[in-house]
């Protein structure tokens, strides 16, 4: 009897299972396989034998002391995208539960417009809004013919005002979401009581908001991470001098462009593993605060 | 937790211990030589390909009735997809064609890739090959070994602007520190102009003034390279060029990030008074505004009258190792890059040939080509023949190098240097 308890959950849970395992399993496996051997174009098309080297992949990765620096880079930049898209889109989230219908209708349709455009497309308009010779930007700022790329920082910051423009709309679109499920008794005592907007939020909102906040939050951290195309399209595959890569950038120049798989499965399990870890961490970090996901 | 796909990946390992190794293809040449069949061939899609498949067919037909029982069957494949195809038809032997052009720079990573024939022999009894330019053979050369038939040649030059030039009373440069003086004095002239329009990821724009100076790319030790790109004379040369990137020619903060294609819209958008270009480009100047107002010389050395090294671009068309028409193949290759086809691929697409005696007698009917040959009589360079050069082109030390120098993040002693460690280690790692 009670082996058939333990079991029959799994039984219905096989088919589920099975399609997940091929799916996600596998090409993980074959990602952490390959990064132990050496294994590049010669090796797949059997030019070369191929041979195990161990954690030599990880050994060639840990002492170059520019993928320290691009990972070091690459949290900063997506903690920085992070912050700023949860803000403008909480912040929207709470406009557009105070506007009325038709700016609430268009400011949806804006957001969404950003949301469905294809990364390639948006990177090229905001480069070319902030072109140096033809970009309105620079004409309405009177700067002339200041180039935005040429800087580290400032080519970091036009590349994080398209990241945050592109995925802005899905917490916009959650969060309102989630207020407009908060009872609105709730809202309407703590505004009685004389509380301003901002206590609202953070006092009754945030709190009753956690779980939806903590999904935005993961998904914004795995995103903005692993961000690739704005970086490559926007700073001409990573900056003048390799000033702007990022880690998914670096890992495509250094590993794919020059065919070296067994590199750039390396720095995939790497990229891995730091992921799981900050999602672990701060789901641990939730659950000690009583809170269930 | 956290442990756990720690764990999966120790169980990957041990997987791999038990001798699961991820997949290879059996790419080993086949022992087959069939005199029928049909024979694939793959060929790149130009821009305007109309001209360049008309040559091509006339070859293939001669060739159809000269062996009977064959049947050729080309293939015309977008340039931006190449790479792709080219390690898919390496991973599988059975969907390769037989017949291949390919970019020359590419060369010895395929050879390493073990995919391309090794032609030595045909090509040493070839008739015709006695006439191939040296720097073209080269381009086609492995450990002395030929892995196919070069095709064409593109090298770089200077293109002016006569307009400017005529107003401002300036002569083409006959000197590399005459081209930087004359191009200051075109921007000071007319300020909405670059003088001349440089890239800071232009290798290849680039890699004249090293050359000019006596410097290399690396040098040839038993078998492997070695850097040279931080010697005295190749430092002279990056310095000459980084220092144009100044306001008063070519600002770094527009011109840092410009690759060969920026420079060339930029001359032909008739925002510079000078470019470095090549003859490849002719079309794309053209079609923009500077049409008929413009001239090419051959870049300027060091010394008065001196041309500067270019590099030897170009293509060559080469047989894959699995083939099972061996001698019909090398035949065929040999037909595709004969001096008649190249010949007619000059009329047709102004490719140059990689016979001088065709090339010159090319010259000969177009002026416009007349400083590109020029350039090629007076020797050029090639890049070095190793499997590390694709990497080293891939993970762009060059580009990185120069920008470092223009945006005065390093100097131009510890750019090179840094570099000069990159390509050493791309070089020893490729064997």
């Amino acid at each position: 009897m009670r082996t058939r308890t333990t079991w029959t959950p799994w039984l219905y849970l096989a088919p589920a299972l099975v399609v997940l395992g091929g799916l996600l399993v596998y090409p993980i496996y074959q990602l952490g396989l390959i990064s132990f051997f050496q294994y590049t174009q010669a090796q797949v098309s059997g030019g070369e034998p191929t041979t195990f080297k161990g954690f030599g992949n990880y050994a060639e990765l840990f002492s170059d002391s520019q993928f320290w620096q691009v990972l070091l880079s690459t949290a900063l930049f997506a903690g920085a995208c992070v912050v700023s898209t949860l803000a403008v889109g909480c912040a929207l989230a709470v406009l557009l539960t105070r506007v009325r219908a038709l700016p609430r209708l268009v400011l949806m349709l804006a957001a969404l417009g950003a949301w469905a455009t294809p990364a390639v497309t948006g990177s090229t308009v905001w480069l070319l809004l902030f072109d140096p010779d033809f970009g309105p930007v620079n004409r309405i700022l009177g700067l002339g013919d200041h180039s935005w790329t040429y800087g580290r920082l400032s080519a970091f910051f036009l590349v994080l005002l398209e990241v945050v423009w592109c995925s802005f709309p899905f917490v916009m679109v959650t969060v309102y979401a989630g207020i407009r499920a908060v009872p609105s008794e709730v809202l309407e005592a703590a505004a009685l009581d004389g509380a301003s907007q901002w206590r609202i939020w953070r006092s009754i909102l945030t709190p009753m908001l956690r779980p939806i906040l903590t999904v935005v939050t993961i998904q914004s951290v795995i995103w903005d991470f692993k961000v690739f195309t704005q970086i490559y399209v926007m700073t001409n595959g990573g900056g003048i001098a390799g000033q702007n890569l990022v880690l998914n950038v670096y890992a495509y120049q250094q590993a794919f462009a020059s065919s070296k798989y067994s590199l750039g499965s390396a720095i995939g399990v790497v990229m891995l593993l730091m992921l799981l870890a900050v999602t672990l961490v701060y789901l641990r970090l939730l659950r000690r605060q009583g809170e269930e996901l | 937790m956290k442990l756990a796909p720690r764990f999966a990946l120790l169980l990957a390992t041990a997987a791999v211990v038990a001798g699961c190794a991820p997949q290879t293809s059996d790419n080993s040449s086949s022992d087959k030589d069939d005199q029928s069949g049909t024979l694939r061939v793959w060929l790149f899609q130009e821009v305007g390909n109309d001209p360049k498949a008309k040559v091509v067919d006339s070859v293939v037909t001669a060739f159809e009735k000269a062996h009977k029982g064959t049947k050729v069957d080309v293939e015309y494949i977008p340039i931006d997809t190449r790479a792709q195809r080219v390690k898919a038809a390496f991973n599988d032997p059975k969907s390769a064609p037989d017949v291949m052009e390919y970019g020359n720079t590419d060369t010895a990573g395929y050879v390493k890739d073990g995919g391309l024939l090794d032609v030595t022999k045909e090509f040493g009894a070839w008739s015709e090959a006695k006439d191939t330019d040296p720097t073209a053979k080269k381009s086609v050369t492995v450990d002395g070994k030929q892995y196919g038939s070069p095709f064409y040649v593109g090298v770089r030059a200077l293109y002016y602007r006569t307009d400017v030039f005529k107003d401002l009373g300036l002569q083409p440069p006959k000197t590399m520190a005459e081209l930087a003086s004359t191009a200051r004095k075109i921007h000071k002239a007319k300020s909405d102009l670059y003088g001349l329009v440089v890239g800071g990821a232009y290798t290849y724009g680039a890699m004249p003034f090293v050359w000019a100076n006596g410097g290399e790319l690396a040098t040839a030790q038993g078998g492997s390279y070695t850097s040279g790109i931080d010697s005295a004379a190749a430092q002279k040369g990056i310095k000459a060029y980084t220092s144009l990137f100044t306001s008063d020619n070519c600002p770094a903060a527009k011109c840092a990030v410009m690759g060969g294609n920026d420079t060339i819209t930029a001359f032909a958008a008739g925002k510079a008074g000078m470019a470095i270009g090549g003859d490849f480009s002719h079309s794309a100047v053209e079609a923009g505004k500077v049409k008929g107002k413009y001239a090419v010389v051959p870049l300027p050395g060091v010394a008065s009258g001196s041309v500067a090294p270019a590099f030897a671009g170009g293509n060559n068309i080469g047989v894959l190792k699995s083939t099972s028409h061996r001698t019909l193949a090398v035949d065929l290759m040999e037909q595709l890059t004969s001096k008649a086809t190249q010949a007619s691929m000059f009329d047709a697409m102004g490719f140059l040939p990689t016979f001088t005696d065709v090339r010159d007698a090319a010259a000969a009917k177009v002026p416009f080509e007349k400083p590109f040959v020029e350039t090629l009589a007076a020797g050029t360079k090639f890049v070095p023949a190793s499997p590390g050069w694709s990497e080293i082109d891939s993970s762009l030390v060059l580009p990185t190098m120069l920008q470092e120098v223009i945006s005065g993040k390093k100097s131009v002693a510890a750019a090179s240097g840094d570099a000069a460690k990159k390509m050493n280690s791309a070089f020893s790692s490729a064997g």
